[in-house]
């Protein structure tokens, strides 16, 4: 096997974990352009989703895709719930006290996880067998494709989503400024609330669709959702493209920084990426100004 | 004041004739620190559960001598301070003979001062080499050195003529331990390492890793870790079509581990305490009995199988039990009849103590298994 092949198998295992960084992301750049919250709990909802999964899969025999929705319906609930709870309450508090808000509850939730479920970890079956199949010199599993799809699915769903509809459109003027959204009649709380809905739902599907291949239990939220967080910050918190991107290139550099360099540097090198965006382009890589937050 | 005098002479009497009483079936009292809850719990709750249960049945059938044994179990939850601070309380206000534990090497290691202060033996369930290397007069242990379970597998490798080895280890106390015998021993066996590659405990991919080995020399791949890691290390060996030989450690020789990888888990191969294989020994195997009584008891108290770390605190109770039967009653006694036991077949397997060894196993306390059709087959 030659130096390409490696080469090809580290890109490509990279796309499909950054694909799921992405997915991360995407909720955390949607809770914060509809609140200004930094919302730390998004890597629980991660982990609910699998948790959530893997309940009703192995504990309630539902097939994988009648699991995989209520898995998808029960975390977005939740985060309904938090935002209900936790967030609303406070709603005149700091920036910076809703961000310690959010910390305190994804301990919450990841303490409620481990006195529920347990401490083990567990597996979900995959979607489609475990045949792998080989594109261009490096080898994939059927999940990485759904991870493929799926995520590009959202992205699509969601960019028509924030263009094209009227929640969306809302969802848009809160980003830009919420009080001008509220003087012109958008119900900025409902806004809030939903883009909980959202972040949490993505989040969730996240959750589910790596739980075949990396496996679940409950304290996995704490590392997917920093590197989400990361992948948000490199695309410049948008909505869009930009939070994608930032995830690609991230679990790109992270797969080469293992695979090249050591793989003790791993989690490293995505913390260095971070220090060096917040430092010198605190905007994102993508973006030129403040305003293109969406 | 002769009334007085007399009612004192009462008493001085009565108080004697109690303490007569009292000696007769007074119990012998040992200690036991395991870290019950904690990141440990998986060890320390087999263990508590096994030592009662071990302790239950032998007061049940008349306790050792007449003299029932009473257990004196206290948490850890893993943190060392605080099993110090136990293990203190255990010798001065329980005033127990001997203690049983830690569950971990940690704990181990900061308690092993203290109970060599006051000099009462400590039976430790954990696994580091270094508990009893160099030798303390004080401490023993029961569960088996990685340096036995690396042997075991480097002279697997030899018979078949694999000496182009790649391995793969967990970055946390087990992992480092583990890489440090497999380096420290490949040359006795004529292994050369290829790839010394790592792993995050909680690391999700570890295709970039096992690509480097693809691309490497190697023959085969040993891989160091527990749960979930090794799971995921499988996988991605069958995602990237790996076709060599690939060896885990004992530190994954549980059903969980066949449940997390699926399919992914067949065909692999590692050392493993006999526990998990009871049923398939031959009968001629010493510790056949010992193994059949103690996974059958657990099942019929706690409705799930016996387990490796349950089986370091049957030895430890089994052993204490033995150097007592020995007419051992004070701490100093049970210290130097621990260290005459020979050929005790017990879980982790055939203990034999001596003054320069104080972990009393060899390398056939491990057996070779195979993963197949999601079971355990021996290997030889």
């Amino acid at each position: 096997m030659d130096f390409s092949q490696q080469i090809s198998q580290y890109i490509l295992s990279g796309l499909a974990t950054g694909a799921i960084y992405a997915l991360i992301g995407l909720g955390f750049a949607i809770i914060y352009n509809s609140t200004g919250i930094i919302n730390f709990a998004q890597g629980e909802f991660v982990m609910l989703g699998g948790m959530f999964g893997v309940y009703f899969h192995t504990v309630h025999n539902f097939n994988l895709a009648v699991a995989l929705l209520l898995a998808i319906l029960f975390a977005a609930v939740s985060g309904v719930l938090f935002e209900r709870l936790a967030i609303r309450p406070l709603r005149r508090a700091t920036p910076l006290g809703l961000v310690i808000i959010t910390i305190g509850g994804s301990i919450l939730v990841r303490g409620l996880a481990m006195l529920v479920w347990g401490k083990d970890t567990h597996a979900l079956p995959t979607f489609s067998g475990d045949e792998p199949l080989s594109l261009a010199g490096a080898t994939l599993l059927p999940q990485h494709m759904w991870i493929f799809a799926l995520t590009v699915l959202l992205i699509v769903l969601s960019k028509l989503f924030f263009q094209f509809t009227i929640t969306g459109k809302a969802l848009r003027a809160c980003a830009v400024n919420q009080r001008a959204a509220g003087l012109v009649g958008i119900d900025v709380r409902r806004m809030v609330m939903f883009s909980f809905l959202l972040a949490s739902g993505m989040g969730a599907l996240a959750g589910i669709i790596i739980a075949p291949l990396t496996m679940t239990s409950y304290d996995v939220g704490i590392m997917l959702g920093l590197k989400g967080f990361c992948a948000a910050i490199i695309g410049g918190m948008s909505n869009g493209l930009g939070t994608v991107l930032g995830g690609l290139i991230l679990g790109v550099l992270e797969a080469l920084g293992a695979g090249l360099i050591s793989s003790g540097y791993k989690d490293a090198v995505t913390f260095i990426i971070l220090l060096l965006i917040l430092f010198l382009r605190p905007q994102g890589l993508f973006s030129r100004g403040e305003s293109e937050r969406v | 004041m002769k009334i007085r005098s007399v009612s004192y002479i009462a008493v001085l009497l009565a108080l004697l004739f109690f303490a007569g009483v009292s000696s007769a079936a007074e119990s012998i009292r040992i200690g036991a620190l395991f870290s019950v809850t904690g990141p440990p719990s998986f060890l320390g709750e087999p263990e508590r559960n096994t030592a009662q249960m071990v302790v239950d049945e032998i007061n049940k059938a008349g306790g050792i001598k007449g003299r029932p044994l009473e257990l004196v179990v206290y948490d850890t939850s893993g943190d060392p301070t605080k099993a110090v601070q136990l293990a203190t309380k255990l010798i001065k206000d329980d005033k127990v003979v001997a203690i049983i534990g830690p569950s971990t090497t940690g704990e181990t290691m900061a308690v092993k001062p203290v109970t060599e202060k006051e000099q009462i033996p400590l039976i430790s369930c954990a696994a580091g080499s270094k508990i009893t290397d160099p030798v303390n007069p004080w401490t023993f242990k029961t569960a088996q050195n990685d340096t036995l379970a690396v042997a075991r597998i480097f002279e697997y490798l030899q018979k078949r003529k694999l000496d182009k080895v790649a391995i793969l280890s967990v970055s946390d106390g087990f992992g480092a331990s583990g890489r440090e015998q497999l380096k420290g021993q490949a040359s006795k066996y004529g292994i050369t390492l290829v790839v010394d590659d790592t792993f995050g405990p909680k690391d999700t991919d570890m295709t970039a890793q096992l690509t480097k080995i693809r691309g490497s020399e190697a023959q085969a791949i040993i891989c160091w870790g527990t749960n979930p890691g090794p799971a995921v290390v499988a996988k991605n060996v069958r995602q990237l079509g790996i076709k060599l030989p690939l060896f885990m450690s004992h530190g994954v020789s549980s059903k969980k581990f066949i449940e997390l990888a699926g399919e992914a888990a067949e065909g692999i191969i590692l050392p493993s305490g006999r526990v998990i294989v009871a049923d398939l020994l031959p009968a001629s195997d010493a510790q056949k009995k010992s193994l059949m009584a103690y996974v059958q008891n657990y099942k019929h108290h706690y409705n799930v199988e016996g387990d490796h770390f349950g089986g370091h605190a049957w030895d430890a109770v089994m052993l204490l039990k033995k150097a007592l039967e020995q007419g051992a009653d004070t701490p100093a006694s049970i210290r130097d009849q621990l260290e005459k036991i020979s050929g005790f077949a017990g879980i982790g397997g055939v203990f034999g103590f001596s003054p320069t060894d104080h972990a009393g196993l060899t390398k056939d306390a491990f057996v070779l298994v195979e993963i197949k059709n999601r079971d355990w087959v021996l290997v030889d």
